[in-house]
């Protein structure tokens, strides 16, 4: 699966034009015969599917190449950015998770009341908002006018020694948190809300269920033990499955909050047309996406005993 | 539904007439849906007439009155806003006029990319479900790959090449088209995979068969149609996705190309000045919203007219 998608981004990206030496090609300094030895030192007159191997092995240690742009190995550049997006994310999920599914289950359970309406309502204005104009609204509302809510995240960077944010100082952080959370929170939100609530619907419909209002048990009881657990297994599917979209709203966040993880470095990366480190994103977004289908699965052998994977 | 044998061609005529008229009543009952139907019906009749109803030349700049900072909406101040209902760009175009163009590219990306999109996803899922055994696996393996690749990132991706390749102005609309439409066949693929799989089971499948038709025309003449709910279903949907997509790209400057006008590329300059045009901001990013807010309200009214058992 993974050696696929590899083929298929290799190829896409071999064919970009100008190929990885194309900051070089525009520089009088270099010339043709420079070219010529670069083309030869770094493999390129070999035959595709060679290069396409060496290229993966080098992948498969964790050598990613050379950042045109950054000028720092490319695997070097990620992993830098890692904690600030993986900061971002994490909170973000946890955020949509609560929320989306505590919707979800009002909704299911005070159904076709003013509560529901206003929730669905909701979540389909969330799942149409362009999420960079949701970002701009924000802005606009929070950082230009009134509630003081400053938006561009400022990271300690030690060497630099900008004062401001040398130390750890936790409310300022949170502060920076709080509207690239919402922003990129919003379009999971509104989808686990919903899938949670047709889910919870369903499952409150059931012979089982009705067997266990039947044995005498309080609602709470049947909803939290009996209903809950069956309710949340095509909603975990929807959480690995909304995974290439919640990447793809983290690029756009990012860089209009100035966020200094992943996404702005994709973006900058792609202003820059630097082949090696959108290579590497991209290979670790695709691996992310397997990995956490990957454990979708496992989750739903969990709240599932009928599910068996031989 | 309607078997196509020996059944009595007054008969199929009445079949299909309840299917009809049902369809209309669900429909109809869908309160919300017909509100979006509304706003669409609104918004593509702008689009058409935008030659006729736009007050200003969407690309010209209003050298009379703009001074160098965007023009004001008049019914925030009448007095600077120089004529320009909704006031000007940060280079002094009349915003009205760009919102009203806008909205033929927006509307036209998503139709046409949906349309790229239904064909390809539809051959490839036909084929799959139809003939089943590697061929199946193949194509569903090849789809699995699509989507696990993040769509948005590969989007820009390969618009970023094709702007290296020769310059931003090849991104034109039919790049842009290709592009989104070559990439978000695999949801109707897997769609089409799914109910072929059970129709080319059912009797009048095997009937098509045994009468002698090819596999072409069985596909197409005799399953396909049994199939056709859940793809306009799902296409409905694509369309605003796709009119997201292409603001999106259009936003990062990866998408159409200014001077042409789309409410992406109208947003892109927006964050710069928010502080002192939030007009520019607002109004096209609203136009965005309200389109693929009562697209996404049709689908869904479409999905329970169409199919009450879907959802």
């Amino acid at each position: 699966m993974l050696l696929l998608i590899s083929i298929i981004l290799y190829a896409i990206l071999y064919n970009m034009p100008g190929g990885p030496l194309a900051p070089y090609l525009s520089n009088p300094h270099i010339t043709p015969a420079d070219i010529a030895r670069l083309r030869h030192n770094l493999g390129m007159d070999q035959p595709v599917p060679i290069q396409y191997l060496k290229w993966l092995g080098h992948i498969l240690t964790g050598d990613m190449g050379y950042s045109t742009s950054n000028s720092e190995p490319v695997f070097q550049a990620i992993v830098e950015r890692i904690p600030a997006t993986l900061e971002l994310m994490l909170t973000s999920f946890v955020f949509s998770v609560v929320i989306g599914v505590a919707a979800g289950i009002i909704s299911a359970v005070w159904r076709y009341s003013v509560v529901d309406y206003f929730i669905t309502t909701l979540a389909f204005f969330g799942q149409s908002m362009p999420v960079f104009w949701f970002a701009l609204m924000m802005q606009l509302a929070f950082a230009v006018h009134g509630v003081p809510l400053p938006f561009g995240y400022q990271i300690q960077l030690p060497s630099a020694g900008i004062s401001s944010s040398d130390t750890f100082d936790l409310s300022d952080r949170l502060s920076h948190l709080v509207l690239p959370t919402i922003v990129l929170s919003l379009l999971s939100l509104a989808l686990y809300s919903r899938f949670m609530r047709s889910s919870l619907l369903e499952v409150l419909g059931t012979d089982y269920m009705r067997t266990a209002a039947a044995k005498g048990l309080s609602f709470r009881t049947i909803l939290f033990k009996h209903g809950l657990k069956n309710a949340m297994i095509p909603v975990v599917t929807i959480l690995a499955l909304s995974l290439p979209g919640v990447l793809g709203g983290a690029i756009i966040t990012e860089t209009i909050f100035a966020w200094p993880g992943t996404g702005r470095l994709f973006y900058n990366a792609l202003t820059q047309s630097d082949i090696a480190l959108l290579m590497g994103v991209l290979i670790m977004l695709a691996f992310l996406v397997v990995f956490s289908n990957l454990l979708a699965d496992v989750v739903y052998a969990w709240l599932d005993p009928r599910v068996k994977y031989d | 539904m309607a078997a196509t044998f020996p059944v009595p061609s007054a008969a199929i005529e009445e079949d299909l007439q309840t299917t009809k008229v049902t369809f209309w009543t669900r429909l109809r009952r869908h309160k919300l849906a017909i509100a979006g139907l509304v706003v669409l019906v609104l918004m593509v009749s702008g689009a058409i007439f935008a030659g006729q109803l736009a007050p200003f030349d969407p690309n010209a700049i209003d050298n009379v009155h703009w001074q160098g900072t965007p023009l004001p909406p008049c019914f925030q101040d009448a007095s600077q806003c120089g004529g320009h209902p909704l006031g000007t760009d940060e280079v002094g175009r009349d915003l009205l006029s760009r919102l009203l163009f806008g909205a033929r590219i927006s509307l036209m990306v998503g139709l046409f990319a949906v349309l790229m999109e239904v064909v390809i996803g539809t051959t490839l899922g036909a084929i799959s479900g139809y003939y089943g055994g590697w061929i199946d696996w193949a194509i569903m393996r090849v789809t699995d790959v699509f989507l696990s690749i993040p769509l948005l990132p590969l989007l820009l991706v390969l618009t970023a090449i094709v702007a290296a390749s020769s310059s931003k102005a090849a991104l034109n609309f039919g790049v842009i088209v290709l592009i989104i439409g070559a990439l978000s066949w695999m949801s109707v693929a897997r769609l089409v995979r799914a109910s072929f799989l059970s129709l080319r089971e059912r009797e009048f499948a095997e009937a098509a068969r045994a009468v002698g038709n090819n596999d072409g025309r069985i596909i197409f003449r005799h399953l396909l149609p049994n199939a056709v709910a859940p793809i306009v279903v799902q296409a409905t949907l694509d369309v605003a996705g796709v009119i997201v997509l292409e603001s999106t790209l259009s936003f990062l400057g990866l998408g159409i190309q200014p001077p042409t006008a789309s409410w992406g590329n109208m947003l892109s300059n927006a964050q710069a000045n928010l502080q002192t045009a939030w007009w520019a901001a607002v109004f096209p990013g609203l136009c965005i919203l309200a389109t693929v807010l009562s697209i996404n309200y049709i689908g869904d009214g479409l999905r329970d007219a169409l199919d009450p058992n879907m959802r």
